[in-house]
This record gives C-alpha cells, structure tokens and sequence, in this order.
C-alpha cells in the first residue's frame, strides 16, 4: 500500500507540470509563432524601420510594386492608394501615397497593418517611412496623405517579379484614448 | 453501517469518496449531458431535413451546432470515460480506492457547475456561443456575443475538473497497483487511460492558455488574435490545435482500452500483442503532438509545412493499424459468441477503421483543400467519435453493469438497441460523405436543392438513432432496478482479471487488502 507522501509527490508534479503548459501555452506559444514567421517569412509580415545604407541601383532589372487597401469590417474610413502600383529598379528609393478620410462626425485612431506577398519577398520588401509604424489618428471629416517610402532589396529571388504590399486598417480608437483626447 | 454508504441521499452523492459512487455519478451526468447534446444534435437535423429555414432561426442554429459539439466533447464523452476509469481501474490494478478521494469529489462536483453555466448562456441576451465547437478567433473574440465570457469560465471549470481527474488516475496507478502488478501487467483499459492521462495534463492547460488569451483580448485590451495590435488569428488556431488534436485521442485512447477488453472475453483468447499495442498507444499519444496543423491546410503553409503535416499524420495508421490487426487477430479463431457488448465492440472496430481511412483522405494536404470544412469531415469525425467514442462507451456499459449492480441486463433489449443504432449511425452519417464529397459545407443552417435528398435520409437516420438512446436508458433503468439478479463473480464466462474476482455485485469497498498478482 503506497502511503499519502507518494501521493502528493505524483500530485505536486503533475500540478507543476500542468502549470508550466499553461505558461508554455500563453507566454512561449505567441512569441515562438512570431519568431517562426520571421525566420521563414510566412506571414509575410514586413520588418521595422529600414535605415537606408548605399546600395547599388539594379538598373537591368525592374520590379512591379501593387498597392492594395482594406478596411477592416468595423473600420468606417476612406482608405485606398493614390496610384495602384508602380515599377521600381531593386535598390531605387520611392515614396507612395494612402489617401485616408475619416467621414464619420467623431474623432477617430486608425492602425494599418502591412503584409507581402509573394511570401519570399517579405523579407526584401525594406520600409525607410511607413505610416504605419504609427498609429494615424484623425479628427471627426479630417483627411490626410500617407507616405510611404520603400526599397527593395537588389537579392530580391529571381522569381519574383509582382509584389504586392496590402494595408489593412483597423479601427484601434478604444484603445488609445489618451491620443483623442490630444486632438481636441 | 460504518463501512458501508451514507444512508443519507445527499451526504453520500455530495459528499461521497468512493470510487465507485463516483463512477456512477460521472456516468450518469455523462448521459445526462448525451442526452443534452443529442437533443441539440436533434433540432439541427430537424432543420436541416429539408432546404429552407423552417424551425428555427440561423443564428440560433449555429448556437446549436456550437453547443452540441461542446456538451457532447467535453459534457458527455470525456466525463463518460473517466466515469468508467474511477469505477474499474481501482478494481483492475487491485487498490481500495482512488489515490486522491476527495480530490475526486472535487473534481466531479465542480463539472455541474461548469455546464451549467454553459448552458445557461442559451437563455441569456445575446444567446450561447454560436462560433462553431472550435471557437475560432476573432469569431469568438471580436465577433463574440457577450456571453463567450460564461463559456470562457465554463471551459477553465471543465479543464481543472479533467486536470484533477487526471492526476488522480496517474497517482493511482503508478503507486497503488497491487504487489506483482507490474506496468506490463496492466490490463490495457488501466494502460490506455494513464496514457490519456498524460495527454489530460499536458494538454488542458494549452486550452485554459487558449481561452485564457481570448478572455484577455476581449475583455483586458491585448492583441494575441488580433492583427489590429499585432497579433495573428491564425495563432488561435495553432493553439487551439495543439490541444485538439490531443484531444481526440484523449476522447479515443480509453475507447482502445474498453474494446480490448471485451474483444478477448467474448472470444475466449487472451489479447493478441498486449505489448504491441500498450507501444502503439503510446506511439499514437507522441505523434498526436506533431500533426496539429493538418486541422488547418487551408491556412495557407508554406509547402514544405504541409508536406510535413501531410506525412506526419500519415504515420499515425501505421500504430492504429496495430490496434486493429491485434484486434482482428484476437477474434480469429476464437470461440466468438455475440453479446451486446461484444456487438458494439465489432461494430466498434469496423466503423473505426472506416472513419480512419477517410481520415487518411483528409490527411492528403492536396486532397484537403475540396474535402476542409464540408459534411465530408463531419461524416469523418462522427464515424470516429460516434461509432468509436460512443458505441465503446455504450459496450462498456453494458460488459460491466452485471458486476457493478449484480442484475443482468436484457440481452434481447440489449442486441435490439444495438441494430437500430448500428443501422440509423450509418444511415445518418454515411449520406454525409456524399453530401460533403458533392460540397455542402458544415455549419450552415440551409443548402442547396441539389443537397435535399441525402440531407433527408440523414435527418431520419438521425432521430432513427435518438430512438435508440432511449432505449439504451430504459435498458440500464430496467436493469438496476428490476433485472435478473446474478452472482457469478465471472458474470461472463470469458472474462479475465482481478475484478472479475470480487463478488457480484461489487461490495461498497474492495481490495481492502491488496490481492497478491502471480
């Protein structure tokens, strides 16, 4: 007959156990997910600023950059590029605009999220300015041009010969109140 | 009576440490939650019986679909099974109770209250959670109605409940099995659950993480599922999948158990490849880590992901045909005789191992892509849980009700049962693998005209199947209360193993002294 210590030991391990997957689950799960498309490039997530450094314009070769907006399903804003696409050499630096316009009658933070694709190109697509790495608020009918500046990179795969950069923007106005509060 | 139950009704089932008294209350809210979730499952084939809304509305119907998948994964199989595991594996392994009693009361008490609170939604403003069993986000998150915060606390309650029955198991046995019960001596029934248990442990948090993140991006303002902050609802999914795949193995591996029981008393042979298939199990409890995302091919993985997935769930028939051959091989040659449990144990095997090749068609990524989210998978997955879960389950009942009440149920009634039930799954489920393999898509309360036909026939066998619930209960009643009464500790005739030995019915205490296993 075992007695109640071997009990409690099987007990206090499997209770640890337990609660290291729980922690596994909510803290090492999103983190690795998020390391995993940024080592591969799956989730076509661009990365951050890009400080541009000398590179050699490819001139031989040209490259057709399509622009794509989208509101997200609670997101009442004029949202669309001001030209649908353009052909850059690898290497070259380009700004291209987003006309956004908030037409509703209250003040409102909107959030763009950029993706890429084709996914290998994500890690090529290099982003000096992006209105996106800040959030965009605008007063109640307020509009404004947003800039974006890219390079791609001249390692670009040969293969690729389309990329297309999509902004979804989301309505995050619930969640920074603080900055409304600033535009009145 | 100072060894015996409480006479008082409410101090012995609320306060109660046996085993036994809490195996059957496992088992009988287990059937009550069946009957919940066949009722649901019932209101959807009502509407589903012809094209067009007639009964009820769309947003109600998918409250339904939601909450049969919840109530019958989680409300009915899974306390079902370990109902059963508190009952035998004491009395298998040779122990006087279970490691942890009144750990055990706890972990059977809070389930009411979990469901309760889950079901209650259904009458709140707002309705029940209508996101589909596998509450994907934003669905569930941001497109929630408010009462997803009941169901997230209903989910935690249940996941403790299986958390502490799974310790419970694990401690009893690995540190209460009778002297010269070895591990390789187990029967596999107390084999296939301590895997499960394992996976139980392993697994249930990554749901309460799951659930856990959800609670926060609705109510705390992160953004683990949504892409506005920076999160990806596709990591939902992941982790959603990471237990669910586990899960169905969690719900399956004790079914394993019970039919390698019965399978070798109605033949008159012992198991063939006891050892074989105590590595197969394990083997299937390993690979249900690696192959979670084949759930989600349609994501868009890169290639060499789904290949991987592709293989990686490929390799599971190889140990789960194992399991078959080794139960084909038992039957063969033996002295078959064909008791009700020994029926549905046969039928068991057969529907399983049609619900497993149609899972190895879902698991050609390529393939996939028709076959994701149509009645083909529903077909799949209830030729799995049903005819595996459920008919395991129901064989279980009937192959040990004799020892645990001492009366024999009726045999006729029994083989009754079981041909109305065999006969009404196929005809409700088989129709679904046309209607899928044609593209009805699953979870939608209307469809297509070219669909009206086998959506019929699947209605009828539905509620055809019902019928043969009812019966099973009027069986069980009929039988604690007014069956034969019998006192043959073999009650079967083929029977093996240690609680086989007891009196019949088994007395409120056994193996006070542990029994000496040569």
């Amino acid at each position: 007959m075992a007695n109640y210590s071997s009990h409690r030991g099987v007990l206090i391990r499997s209770i640890i156990g337990a609660i290291a997957m729980f922690m596994f689950a909510i803290f090492v799960l999103p983190p690795l997910y998020d390391l995993f498309c940024e080592i591969t490039g799956i989730g076509g997530k661009t990365g951050g600023a890009y400080t541009a450094t000398e590179i050699t314009v490819d001139t031989s070769r040209q490259v057709e950059v399509q622009f794509v907006a989208t509101n997200n399903a609670t997101m009442p804003w004029d949202f669309y590029p001001v030209e649908h696409k353009v052909l850059v050499h690898p290497g070259e630096s380009k700004e291209i605009v987003f006309f956004a316009k908030n037409l509703t009658g209250k003040d409102m933070v909107g959030q763009a999220i950029p993706n890429v694709l084709p996914n290998n190109a994500a890690d090529y697509f290099l982003k000096t300015e992006c209105f996106c790495f800040n959030n965009q608020p605008l007063a109640a009918g307020e509009d404004a041009e947003l800039a974006v500046v890219f390079i791609i990179d001249p390692d670009l795969p040969a293969s690729v010969n389309t990329v297309t950069l999509s902004y979804t923007i989301f309505d995050i106005t619930d969640r920074v109140p603080v900055q409304v509060s600033q535009l009145q | 009576m100072a060894h015996g139950p409480s006479q008082n009704f409410f101090s012995r089932w609320l306060f109660s440490t046996n085993h036994k008294d809490i195996g059957t209350l496992y088992l009988w809210f287990s059937f009550a939650m069946f009957l919940l979730g066949g009722a649901f499952a019932m209101i959807i084939r009502a509407e589903l019986f012809q094209p067009g809304m007639q009964l009820i509305q769309p947003e109600f119907f998918n409250q339904m679909t939601t909450m049969h998948g919840l109530v019958m994964v989680f409300g009915a199989i899974m306390p079902a099974f370990v109902g059963l595991a508190n009952w035998m594996i004491p009395m298998m392994i040779g122990a006087p109770d279970m490691a942890l009693p009144r750990m055990n009361n706890l972990s059977f008490w809070i389930l009411p209250f979990a469901f309760a609170i889950l079901v209650a939604t259904l009458f709140m403003e707002g309705g029940g959670p209508n996101f589909g069993w596998t509450f994907y986000a934003p669905l569930s998150t941001t497109y929630a109605p408010d009462t997803v915060n009941y169901f997230i606390f209903g989910v935690h309650i249940m996941g403790a409940s299986s958390i502490m029955g799974s310790i419970n198991i694990i401690a009893t046995v690995m540190n209460m099995r009778a002297p010269g019960m070895t591990y390789m001596k187990m029967p596999l029934f107390v084999w296939t659950w301590v895997i499960t248990a394992f996976l139980l442990v392993a697994v249930m948090p990554v749901l309460a993480g799951a659930v856990t993140m959800m609670l926060m991006d609705i109510n705390f303002g992160t953004s683990f599922f949504d892409a506005a902050g920076g999160g990806d609802p596709v990591l939902f999914q992941h982790v959603f999948w990471f237990f669910g795949h586990p899960e169905v193995y969690i719900i399956i591996l004790p079914a394993f158990g019970v039919v390698s029981q019965i399978i070798p008393t109605f033949s008159r042979k012992p198991l063939f490849g006891y050892s074989s298939m105590v590595y197969a199990t394990a083997s299937i409890a390993f690979l249900s880590f690696i192959v979670w995302a084949h759930h989600m091919f349609t994501v868009g993985m890169p290639i060499a992901g789904e290949l991987y997935f592709m293989y990686a769930t490929m390799l599971i028939a190889v140990p789960t045909g194992v399991k078959v051959f080794n139960w084909v091989t038992t039957m063969y040659k033996g002295a078959l005789t064909f008791e009700t449990p020994m029926l549905f144990s046969i039928a068991f095997v057969i529907l399983f191992t049609f619900g497993g090749f149609t899972g190895m068609m879902l698991s050609i990524a390529a393939a996939d892509t028709q076959y994701h989210d149509t009645y083909f998978v529903v077909a799949h997955f209830h030729y799995v849980m049903v005819a595996g879960a459920v008919f395991s389950g129901t064989a279980a009942v009937y192959y040990w009700l004799p020892k645990w009440c001492g009366k024999m149920y009726d045999e006729t009634m029994g083989k009754l049962q079981f041909w109305i039930a065999f006969i009404a799954f196929n005809i409700t489920f088989m129709p679904q693998h046309f209607l899928g393999l044609a593209g009805m898509p699953r979870r939608y309360s209307d469809y297509g005209l070219q669909f009206a036909d086998w959506n019929m026939v699947s209605s009828i066998g539905a509620f055809m199947y019902g019928g043969a619930q009812l019966l099973f209960l009027f069986n069980v009643i009929r039988t604690i209360g007014w069956g034969k009464p019998i006192d043959d500790p073999k009650v079967w005739e083929g029977a093996e193993g240690l609680e086989w030995t007891l009196p019949t019915p088994a007395p409120f205490h056994t193996f006070s002294t542990p029994p000496i296993v040569k």
